[in-house]
């Protein structure tokens, strides 16, 4: 053990000469003008968490028309909004800024730094991604231009060429989708950028970069990840916008322009955007699995590995969505072996998670179960993806409601299970409170039985032939029943959801009392108070070990003799 | 009691999965009024199914095992809530060994899936092409399928008629697919996997059916309001009902002198701007060619069945079928609805 103790003792007195109560004005604009890494990791977390409740309102909408064939609930014009706005929503304004809202609060703590590199670049990035996010849910009202009432993008949240032309999408509906992505594509670069020069020059003493929690390394390769992948986002944006405004034509097929080239560009962004963010997903269970196993993690530098060699991989597999646009055959076999070499690292981390469980003592308190739910559903993610990665059967699958099962099996069953196991495990670090136990319970069970009867069933209706973006279908089909299912299972996910805000808006007032390590966990963040002062640790810390906290509780079998 | 309620839940359980599992694999043969990936028809479509199955016991094997070590991992290694004991477990950081065993494991088993589906996607989508095969050029609009046959003078809308092929007299079907405006995909379950027509970027598919009947599907890519009602109709015909469909196809628009009055309709009211009618001066392109619309069982892409009432309500107010589709209402009056619905209505 270093020369320091853990807890760090001591607090830095920095109480103003004239303490008074504060006005909710002044409150207010604190948060506003904050530079602080915490306060903007938690506006990035309730943000995320407003726009999921707005997108999961959506997703609603979409099933109530869906549950019966030949629904009148929604028009196809409003129906054709919805998916796309849903799908926008999710994507853009809830996972990134949460996944970074995470990164934002923890990084710092967990590698004894006071704050991020640049906190003013971390306030900028932040509200920029926020004004991005009202930008797009303007077009509600804006959408149509100057004439008449407005409407939002109708195009997909794929957005292929040349629906988007405006020979085909009118009005300022899709000029609103372009720039609220390329606003909000600013923000998150710039947020990429201030983790990666964090991790790398803000450590405290005694950690290396293998000593680095899992969670800021796959921060740092989800942000790299982000530099390289938002960059052609933006490019085709900003392309489709000259096709719009200014008589260009790189998307315009009547005058020699690519559809296909909107799809290479679409997707290059697209598919490495699962993997920035299901890494996030991956740092959450690196945290929380050993932690309620009582013991390392199994393979920590195999981790390492497959998370970096996962990016590099999830480069290469883009045109996976593009199977039934008429490749060669040779172009197909390519992306078929890219993508299931995929396999292979995720394979290793799931191996890894079920060894870190093995031999262990599992406490099985809500954060845990959120996270063995994700294992679970993970794995399933990762078969039906591989069942995907066939080609000939995506010819019949692409498209299909089998592949939106199979990206909610990603989306909501990996990275929205590991986020709700996230936040209640550091939901008292950054409350001083516990969220309340007995609610999470029902949280988690009404979750996890909405999630598979919603998305289990879903496989079946896409192998029967129903194909995505449909606002109704044939009665002699025979969907309906199924989707009835779907629809139900959806209902009851909303409960769910609606039962954890409530957990989230009650225990931050009246939650039990959390204390500095209420988990009995292992890493950094821990050893400062709860809630963190705005300096997180008096003096730095100093760190011998992947675990200083394990070390300083068991000084007779600390780790860095093994490590 | 208490057990008693949990036989009711098993009992309902087992029910909700074998209703659930039912459909997806039918096996019946031939066409069926569910379009399920796993009732395959014809050729590609069969070897896919085949090669799915495979997929399946594969993945279904690597599911068994990992998620069967993960419900041993939970149930045997649970904290017991033993209060006295308060001893953290063994730290194990990891083993090398058992690493590479589970490295290279994942390895093998992607060479074999790769080897295999790389195998089918040449087998089907570089097979020759046989000089004899039938030649169909699909056209996608917004929201309708224009089928033209360029060997056999035949151009129609919406229901594609192809021939059935048999091990004996193997007649498969190429497609040309092209898009007039916007992406789509043709997607007939039970005879091929989907391709795209995309604008500027033409594609082939071949489908090769092995029993007769009607096989449905639809567009499967997002293209537009009507996305949805893009539906398509694929007839398979015995080689006789093929040669009486095209003959009949073949012949100009018929002639009945009792309802020139809806020809007239037709001809000045703007119908033929976007319409042809072969024989007749109605040459438009831009919606679908009605010389035999009478042969169609449907309208409106597959919409709403072709009957006289659903006809004169689609001339008088196509939205109220399909909200959004491009065809517009041409504000007729009765007079003019009931005589170009009568003039329709002898296009045999």
């Amino acid at each position: 053990m270093a020369d320091r103790t853990f807890p760090i003792e001591g607090t830095l007195d920095l109480t103003p000469a004239h303490v008074h109560e504060h006005t909710w004005l002044e409150v207010l604009h604190e948060w506003v003008t904050t530079v602080d890494h915490k306060k903007l990791g938690i506006m990035y977390v309730l943000y995320g968490f407003f726009f999921l409740l707005v997108g999961g309102a959506e997703a609603l909408a979409i099933r109530v028309q869906l549950a019966e064939p030949n629904n009148h609930f929604l028009s196809p014009e409003v129906y054709n909004r919805f998916f796309t706005m849903h799908g926008t929503t999710m994507v853009f304004l809830v996972g990134m800024t949460i996944i970074f809202g995470f990164a934002n609060y923890l990084v710092p703590l967990m590698i004894g730094a006071r704050d991020m590199a640049f906190p003013r670049l971390n306030a900028f990035s932040f509200w920029m991604t926020a004004f991005g996010g009202l930008m797009l849910y303007y077009s509600f009202l804006g959408g149509s231009g100057l004439y008449g009432v407005g409407n939002a993008p109708d195009v997909g949240w794929f957005a292929y060429a040349p629906l988007t032309a405006r020979a085909f999408s009118p009005g300022n509906a899709t000029d609103y989708w372009a720039l609220a992505l390329i606003v909000t594509g600013v923000g998150t670069v710039g947020t990429a950028i201030n983790v990666i020069a964090t991790a790398l020059s803000m450590r405290c003493k005694g950690m290396t970069l293998m000593r680095m929690p899992l969670f800021v390394w796959l921060s740092v390769v989800t942000s790299g990840l982000t530099l390289v992948t938002i960059t052609p986002l933006t490019a085709a944006q900003i392309m489709l916008v000259i096709d719009r405004y200014l008589g260009g034509h790189f998307f315009d097929t009547q005058a020699g322009g690519s559809a296909v080239i909107w799809m290479h560009f679409f997707w290059i962004f697209g598919h490495p955007e699962v993997y920035v963010l299901v890494l996030p997903a991956f740092a959450i269970a690196n945290e929380i699995i050993p932690v309620f196993s009582r013991k390392a993690i199994f393979g920590y530098p195999a981790m390492v590995a497959a998370s970096v060699g996962i990016a590099f991989v999830s480069l290469g597999v883009w045109a996976h969505h593009m199977f039934t646009i008429g490749m060669t055959s040779v172009s197909n076999a390519f992306f078929v072996l890219s993508t299931m070499l995929v396999g292979i690292p995720t394979g290793i981390k799931i191996f890894n998670w079920v060894a870190t469980m093995w031999g262990g003592k599992i406490r099985f308190a809500t954060p845990m179960l959120f996270l063995t739910a994700f294992v679970f559903q993970f794995l399933l993610a990762g078969l039906t993806g591989i069942m995907l990665a066939v080609a000939p059967w995506d010819w019949q699958l692409h498209n299909s409601y089998f592949v939106i099962a199979h990206f909610h099996y990603v989306l909501v069953g990996a990275i929205l299970f590991a986020i709700f196991g996230g936040l209640y495990y550091w939901f008292p670090k950054a409350t001083g409170r516990m969220l309340n136990e007995t609610l999470g319970k029902w949280n988690f069970w009404l979750f996890f039985i909405g999630f598979h009867v919603t998305f289990d069933t879903m496989h079946f209706v896409g192998m029967l032939g129903m194909p995505r973006s449909i606002y109704t279908y044939e009665a002699d089909r025979g969907w309906g029943h199924l989707n009835l299912i779907v629809s139900i299972g959806a209902f009851i996910q909303g409960i769910s959801v609606l039962i954890f805000t409530t957990n989230l808006l009650w225990s931050a007032f009246r939650g039990k009392v959390a204390g500095n390590d209420p988990w009995d966990a292992w890493t950094l963040e821990w050893a400062a108070a709860s809630p963190p002062p705005v300096y997180n640790f008096p003096t730095e810390p100093s760190v011998s070990s992947r675990r200083p906290l394990w070390d300083l509780k068991h000084p007779e079998d600390p780790d860095w003799k093994y490590e | 009691m208490d057990r008693e309620w949990l036989r009711t839940i098993l009992r309902t359980g087992t029910a909700i999965l074998f209703f659930l599992l039912l459909p997806a694999f039918a096996f019946a043969d031939g066409p069926q009024p569910v379009p399920s990936i796993f009732a395959p028809a014809s050729t590609p479509a069969s070897d896919i199914y085949s090669l799915s199955l495979f997929v399946l016991a594969i993945t279904g094997g690597i599911f068994v095992v990992v998620g069967g070590l993960l419900a041993y991992v939970i149930v045997r290694y649970r904290d017991k809530g033993d209060e006295s004991d308060k001893r953290e477990p063994a730290q194990i950081y990891g083993s090398t060994q058992i690493e590479l065993a589970w490295t290279v494991i994942p390895i093998l088993i992607v060479v074999v899936l790769f080897l295999t589906t790389a195998r089918m996607i040449f087998a089907i989508q570089d097979a020759p092409k046989p000089p004899d095969a039938l030649d169909v050029t699909v056209v996608g609009h917004q929201f309708w399928w224009e089928f033209r046959y360029p060997k056999l003078g035949i151009v129609t809308a919406n229901e594609l008629h192809v021939p059935l092929s048999t091990n004996k007299d193997p007649l498969p079907t190429y497609l040309k697919l092209y898009s007039a405006d916007v992406d789509h995909s043709f997607w007939v379950p039970q005879l091929a996997g989907k391709t795209d027509l995309i604008p500027n970027h033409p594609n082939i598919t071949w489908i090769e059916p092995k029993s007769t009947g009607l096989y449905l599907g639809q567009c499967a890519q997002f293209c537009g309001v009507e996305h949805a009602e893009m539906l398509l109709r694929v007839y398979v015909d015995t080689p006789e009902q093929f040669a009486a469909w095209v003959k009949n196809q073949q012949q100009p628009a018929v002639e009945d002198p009792q309802v020139a009055a809806g020809r007239r309709v037709f001809e000045t009211e703007s119908c033929m701007n976007c319409h042809t009618i072969r024989g007749t001066a109605a040459t438009g392109r831009f919606g679908p060619d009605l010389t035999h619309l009478m042969s169609r069982s449907t309208i409106a892409s597959g919409a709403v069945p072709n009957s006289e009432a659903n006809l004169r309500q689609w001339i008088k107010d196509p939205d109220s079928f399909k909200p959004g589709c491009l065809m517009p209402a041409m504000q007729l009056t009765n007079q003019q609805l009931d005589e170009v619905t009568a003039y329709l209505e002898t296009l045999k």
